[in-house]
């Protein structure tokens, strides 16, 4: 009788108390992009952060999060808390008020002291939003399919006669222009001031004519891998992290070709009226700060957007592969490389892509 | 003694009932009563008809008319633009209001979302709004024009200022000339966008292309399976049904993607082309990722939209028709062409426009396995909807596709008459 009444007594503190720290704890909703860089976060942000501070995190994606977050904002119906956007995206939403501003003052510095301002790569803090990844996009082709010599630059990727077979790429102007007038013999620093002139535009469009009709083009970041794998193209464009994981985790025969790869930025931002606002924020001091950029490595091929990871970066998660060498930023990989514009696509993305997709639909 | 009857009755005289009231009346109330009750029944699929459907289309449709990006953030110019329609670039009154409009926007964070706008019509707006609008906030006074076109010399052009005044008004049907392929020239005409850019009007005529192959392959298809279905002995034509059915019964992306399995480049059958020697290995047959795809993917999806109504119609029709034409002499073909076929005919006008209707809107399969030459106008409604974010093209383009689908209804009607259609 006496250990029946104690233990329903210490039921009661025990839902007591379980009550108290529902009340405390608050729930984030996070929208990412989906397959192993979504899984990346995961096992790098999102589950060390609920164990440190007992909140929920529930974890959503879409093939591109910008677009919910203009459709939310816009219809004053937000239900993300934090979402993972692109570079041109975090600067046209900020600029469109579609954004809540991030003082960069209130991230954590580094573990050696060093402010979070000095300490995050240049151009990774804007107004609305901070950096958690470079990524870059790159071209991969599968070693087994090719014998003799293997491409090695830009231009190979667009000689069909060279290297006959499909490519994959992605459906949009955006990383194929620059791409065709680097392989048209363009230097990676002189991209976009030959794409601002009308000449450029047509020089882009008239290289990628010459393969016009072995492109497979795709869309959601994990196609690219998969067309590969299945022998539907010789050689993609892929982000190279999928490719990494592919050729990594799943054993495949990709190797990626740096030359003329394009650097990017993958950015957390919280839409304007986010319902969990502070929440949201201690979530994004946590997940960029030193530790937990360089624990990302671990799971995805993509670099850290502080300096002061660089050094923690270890393995991968088989145990064996060092990730320094697979990182977009290491030096290696940088000797032929353009960073994307994004002055450049918000003035004229909606001009380039209307004539993109004239292009690719016209016969 | 009826015709007695009928001549008692005096017109002038109204009837009763037995409890005095008019006959008229009480039957009036009698049946308002009944539909009420109706009414309420249908309540419930009304409001949510209502509330999902046909709200949202109205709002969506008032998008491509409606856009007052411009004229809300941008009021005191807006204001200048009405008050003077014939200037061109105005002179310091125009560029006071401009400047000091820029500096709100800068404050309120809005200038990307005008220069958002006015960069549909002239690339490179956005920048320019976005850098000047950080200068102007820090302007002390005037004169406003001389430093504003020391920021961008762009600001001085006239073809600028014919953009930012049709952007100001909030009512415009500039996103239906975009969805035709027109636009504004430097003068301000309408005119046709530079050829390397015209899409949309392209776009619509391959839809409606694609739509009528798609919907006649569907009869070709399905009419010999329709007929097998309604004159079967029930026990095999049940099992018929299913085959029918359960493919309508998976998932749309489930059969889309199968469908590249068996025919991509590495596909089931193309290996099986390989293996018996018909092409080479380096002579496979490109069956996805364009045109012929989109067909063939779409005609598989929509066949049961075309059996269905055939099937409900031909199941009506007694065989003891056809039976009696053959008796009278007629050969199977003209027992088939003259008693047959005219019966099924609204069998095939319903399946026809189903299948027509509905494949004009068809996204994700095009988008699937359409490659560039199999894309139909949805992708690029769904385009402006999810990327380039223009939702006021995305709705003119949708309301242009529902006018098509309209007109097209109304052709049907005149020429066939959709009375004579029979779903099922």
């Amino acid at each position: 009788m006496k250990t029946t009444t104690m233990l329903a007594s210490a039921a009661i503190v025990a839902s007591l108390s379980a009550t108290a720290f529902t009340v405390n704890a608050g729930e984030i909703t996070v929208m990412s992009w989906g397959g192993a860089y979504t899984k990346s976060q995961v096992e790098a942000y999102y589950k060390p952060w609920m164990a440190a501070t007992g909140h929920k995190l529930k974890s959503v994606d879409a093939p591109n999060p910008a677009a919910p977050i203009k459709a939310q904002v816009t219809a004053k119906n937000v239900s993300i808390d934090v979402a993972d956007v692109e570079y041109s995206d975090a600067v046209r939403y900020c600029d469109e008020g579609l954004l809540e501003t991030i003082d960069a003052k209130q991230l954590p510095a580094a573990p050696d002291g060093t402010s979070a301002e000095d300490d995050f790569i240049e151009g990774a803090l804007t107004d609305c939003a901070v950096a958690n990844i470079v990524w870059s996009t790159i071209f991969a082709y599968d070693a087994s399919k090719i014998s003799g010599a293997k491409p090695t630059t830009m231009a190979d990727f667009f000689d069909t006669k060279k290297f006959p077979g499909k490519r994959g790429l992605r459906k949009g102007a955006k990383a194929n222009l620059e791409m065709a007038l680097m392989a048209d013999g363009v230097p990676a620093g002189e991209v976009y001031k030959v794409l601002g002139t009308s000449d450029g535009v047509k020089r882009a469009f008239a290289k990628m004519a010459q393969i016009k009709s072995d492109i497979v083009w795709w869309e959601a970041g994990a196609q690219a891998p998969q067309l590969l794998a299945d022998g539907e193209v010789l050689m993609t464009t892929a982000y190279n992290g999928r490719i990494f994981n592919a050729a990594v985790d799943e054993n495949k025969p990709f190797v990626i070709v740096w030359d003329g790869q394009i650097l990017d930025f993958d950015l957390y931002v919280i839409p304007k009226g986010a319902p969990n606002k502070e929440l949201a924020l201690e979530f994004i001091k946590y997940a960029t700060d030193t530790q937990r950029l360089a624990d990302q490595a671990k799971y995805i091929a993509y670099g850290p957007a502080r300096k002061s990871s660089a050094p923690l970066i270890g393995l991968f998660m088989d145990g064996k592969t060092k990730m320094g060498p697979h990182m977009p930023t290491a030096p290696a990989n940088m000797k032929n490389a353009l960073v994307n514009n994004f002055e450049f696509w918000a003035d004229r993305d909606s001009e380039l892509n209307e004539r993109f997709n004239a292009w690719i639909t016209a016969n | 003694m009826t015709v007695s009857a009928a001549d008692s009755i005096d017109p002038g005289v109204p009837l009763v009932t037995p409890d005095g009231r008019p006959l008229k009346l009480a039957l009036a109330q009698a049946t308002r009563r009944a539909r009420i009750r109706a009414f309420a029944l249908v309540v419930p699929l009304l409001l949510f008809v209502l509330v999902t459907f046909a709200f949202p289309i109205g709002q969506m449709l008032y998008l491509s008319i409606h856009n007052p990006v411009f004229s809300d953030h941008m009021p005191r110019l807006t204001a200048y633009l009405t008050e003077h329609p014939d200037v061109q670039v105005p002179g310091e009154e125009g560029f006071a209001a401009l400047a000091l409009d820029l500096a709100d926007a800068k404050k309120n964070r809005t200038a990307g979302r005008i220069g958002t706008r006015v960069n549909y019509e002239r690339p490179g707006s956005n920048s320019l709004f976005k850098s000047s609008a950080r200068k102007a906030a820090k302007f002390k006074g005037p004169p406003y024009k001389e430093k504003l076109l020391e920021i961008r010399s762009d600001w001085g052009e006239p073809h600028l200022w014919n953009v930012m005044r049709r952007a100001s008004a909030q009512h415009t049907l500039d996103f239906y000339a975009a969805a035709l392929d027109l636009t504004h020239d430097e003068n301000g005409d309408l005119s046709q966008v530079s050829p390397e850019r015209r899409i949309y009007v392209r776009l619509f005529w391959r839809t409606l292309f694609l739509s009528a192959v798609i919907a006649f392959l569907c009869l070709l298809l399905g009419y010999p399976v329709a007929h097998l279905l309604a004159t079967l002995p029930l026990r095999y034509s049940n099992l018929l049904m299913i085959l029918v059915l359960l493919p309508f019964w998976t998932s749309l992306l489930v059969r889309t993607t199968s469908w590249i399995a068996l025919m991509q480049s590495q596909g089931v059958i193309n290996d099986i082309l390989v293996t018996l020697g018909i092409v080479g290995d380096d002579g496979r047959v490109q069956m996805m990722y364009n045109q012929f795809g989109t067909i063939i993917a779409m005609t598989h999806i929509l066949l049961p939209f075309m059996i269905l109504p055939l099937y409900s119609v031909m199941k009506t029709i007694p065989p003891s028709y056809v039976r009696a034409a053959r008796s009278l002499g007629a050969t199977p073909l003209t027992a088939f062409i003259k008693v047959y076929f005219p019966q099924t005919t609204p069998g095939i006008g319903a399946g026809i426009l189903l299948v027509f209707i509905l494949a004009i809107g068809y996204y994700i399969t095009p988008a699937l396995v359409g490659g560039s030459s199999g894309q139909l106008i949805s992708n690029q409604i769904a385009f402006h909807m999810q990327k380039s974010l223009n939702w006021s093209l995305a709705a003119a383009l949708g309301a242009i596709l529902l006018f098509m689908v309209i007109l097209l209804y109304w052709v049907y009607d005149r020429l066939v008459g959709v009375d004579k259609m029979k779903l099922g």
